[in-house]
């Protein structure tokens, strides 16, 4: 029977939240490709996860159980799920494009001689199998990717671009799988995950915030956009190139690296919105762009924009400010 | 210890794309071109580390003739000498058509390392430096912050999501996946410039290597995204367009 699987991430007995729009997207795949849907979570003990992923609407949910799986380790997730797919031979797999997905899949599908699709926006239909739709160039263009070769196809989903509430409930069995592994197989060893010293920003409680990225150019310009966040009242923060330079603090990064923010107003200067920027902020109430491309992927969340140069837009705007605010 | 670097040519990022006439990819007549913004960060941190350690570091290139540039520009700024595997038209090669190509000349190597940065900015894989460990049987690490070389093992600083990270130890051979921002990145000196001249291209083709073109996954077409949200641009000068944001941010969404 053909089927999809999707294999959700869950960290330390917690779920990731983008399992839950990859489900979505299975689900509403195999519905229309007319297939199963199966899910898989993985770890030492999944049992508590696997019940709850049972109350979802899946035929199977596979609880893939060892030891060996407590922390996770490249190799480990590998063989796991290699021996996981050729036992049930879904024709698709799917995965929440996260941190951990990117160490992993490729390499699970090269064990396969396949190559995974990541970081896929959407799909459609194309007979018995999909095209999927991906980001090129930082989402400045976009591209409909075929399968060419047969056999499983791999793809992992980009973080937003499926909604987590879609999924559907249902009832499913656990098959609880222990796959064979072995101490030797794992290379590589991991320490305890740690953060840097604490943040002395917190800019997740900021209401405004203005934020700049590598279109300010060179560090020597940053006054401007502080005069700018000054003006408001708003806190700074950056895109990463802005912080991988050294220009402001790394606790002032906004992206999937740095802090998720959800102010009432975010000001984006020169930044060009790539997903790993826009899923920090996405949640901003008004979202304003100012930048010189009116292509810029910014440009698809933000409320409000002005296309222009920002060395001419922001000390315009700084004055029109100082006017109203007296 | 001997380091490879796998350098990708990817067009400047500030470029305005055109799809080409295939519509399977764009014109790439009137754009410029850069070595993609991570592979320059794992550049520098395989300089580094052969500052610290002594050694060699190989760039590694597919791609058509116009990354000559890329690879000079990996030379002058202090990499020893380069293996270009000659590929007119990358798109006949996948992430796995790639990393085939990569391994096998990887293989005539036997490096220590092997640096890839962790993603280009042109297709955006994020995938070749892992599918390279795999064929290459070696284990890997990604999105790597640091990197410290101990006595036949490599222990780097990974990052993990909302500012987490976690150290990881890996025996040597191994690939590494670098992120941007690791260090600073340094600048090619005129004497580096001058040098460069002198030093090693290999150049390689793909039946060299023996790895014809192969596609697993095809881009069947390129295109610009249609817009789904509809943004208020405001217009007029900068000062108008300034004055009418002032007046929607007050009265529309109420945040002066
Ligand atoms: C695993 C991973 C994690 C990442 N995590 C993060 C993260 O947490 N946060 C993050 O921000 N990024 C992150 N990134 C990087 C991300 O992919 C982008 O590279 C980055 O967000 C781009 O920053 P930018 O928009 O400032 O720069 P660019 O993409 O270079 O954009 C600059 C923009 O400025 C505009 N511009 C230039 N000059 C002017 C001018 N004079 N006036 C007006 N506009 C101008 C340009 O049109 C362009 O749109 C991550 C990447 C990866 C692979
Ligand atoms: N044609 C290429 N030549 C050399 N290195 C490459 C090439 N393609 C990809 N890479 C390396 O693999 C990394 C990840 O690329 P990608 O999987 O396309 O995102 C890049 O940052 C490069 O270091």
């Amino acid at each position: 029977m053909s089927s999809v699987l999707v294999v959700m991430e869950q960290n330390a007995g917690a779920w990731h939240r983008m399992s839950w729009e990859t489900l979505a997207a299975g689900q509403e795949m195999a519905r229309q490709l007319g297939v199963e849907i199966n899910g898989a979570v993985v770890g030492a003990d999944v049992s508590a996860l696997a019940s709850e992923l049972a109350s979802k609407r899946l035929n199977r949910v596979y609880a893939v159980t060892h030891d060996l799986l407590g922390q996770y380790s490249p190799d480990g997730m590998t063989a796991a799920l290699e021996q996981l797919i050729r036992k049930t031979a879904p024709d698709f797999v799917l995965f929440p494009h996260t941190y951990q997905v990117r160490d992993f899949a490729p390499k699970l599908a090269t064990r396969f001689g396949q190559t995974l699709v990541p970081d896929v926006i959407g799909y459609r239909l194309s007979g018995q199998d999909l095209v999927l739709v991906r980001q090129l160039f930082q989402g400045k263009l976009n591209a409909d990717i075929r399968f060419k070769s047969d056999g499983v196809r791999f793809a992992s989903i980009q973080a937003g671009a499926f909604r987590a509430e879609a999924v559907e409930a249902g009832q499913a069995q656990v098959e609880t799988i222990t796959p064979d592994l072995n101490p030797g197989l794992i290379r590589t060893k991991a320490e305890e995950p740690f953060r840097e010293a604490a943040r002395a920003v917190d800019l997740s409680a900021a209401e405004l915030i203005v934020s700049v990225g590598r279109g300010i150019g060179e560090k020597e310009n940053l006054p401007l956009v502080q005069e700018l966040a000054e003006a408001l009242g708003a806190e700074l923060a950056a895109s990463r190139p802005i912080c991988d330079n050294g220009w402001l603090p790394m606790e002032r990064q906004v992206g999937s690296s740095g802090q998720t923010v959800a102010p009432k107003l975010y000001l984006a200067v020169g930044i060009s919105g790539a997903i790993q920027h826009l899923v920090g902020m996405k949640g901003a109430k008004t979202i304003v762009a100012i930048n010189k491309d009116p292509n810029a992927p910014i440009f698809e969340v933000a409320d409000y924009g002005i296309v222009g140069d920002l060395f001419e837009v922001v000390p315009a705007l700084i004055e029109e400010i100082r006017k109203v605010k007296g | 210890m001997k380091i490879l670097v796998a350098i990708k040519q990817v067009a400047a990022r500030d470029s305005q794309f055109k799809v080409d006439a295939s519509g399977h990819w764009v014109e790439e007549s009137d754009l410029s071109f850069e070595i993609n913004e991570p592979d320059a960060y794992a550049l520098e941190e395989a300089l580094q580390l052969k500052e610290r350690h002594g050694g060699e570091v190989v760039a590694l290139c597919a791609g058509p003739a116009r990354a000559v540039s890329g690879i000079r520009e990996a030379l002058a700024k202090g990499a020893d000498r380069a293996i270009h595997i000659e590929v007119e038209d990358l798109t006949q090669f996948d992430a796995l058509g790639v990393a085939r190509l990569l391994a096998k000349a990887a293989e005539t190597e036997s490096a220590d390392l092997l640096l890839t940065g962790l993603q280009s900015d042109d297709l955006g894989y994020g995938q070749t430096g892992v599918i390279l460990a795999e064929l290459l049987g070696v284990p890997h690490a990604t999105i790597i912050m640091a990197v410290e070389k101990q006595d036949g093992s490599i222990r780097v600083k990974r990052e993990l999501e909302n500012g987490w990270f976690q150290n990881v130890t890996l025996p040597l051979p191994a690939v590494l996946a670098v992120q941007s921002g690791i260090s600073k990145l340094r600048y090619a000196t005129l004497m580096g410039i001058k040098k460069a001249k002198s030093k090693e291209i290999r150049r390689l083709t793909a039946s060299d290597l023996g790895v014809p073109p192969s596609l697993n996954i095809v881009m069947e077409r390129v295109y610009t995204p249609e817009k789904t949200k509809r943004t208020e641009l405001l217009d007029g000068d900068p000062k108008q367009a300034a004055a009418a944001l002032v007046e929607k941010l007050k009265f529309e969404a109420r945040v002066l």
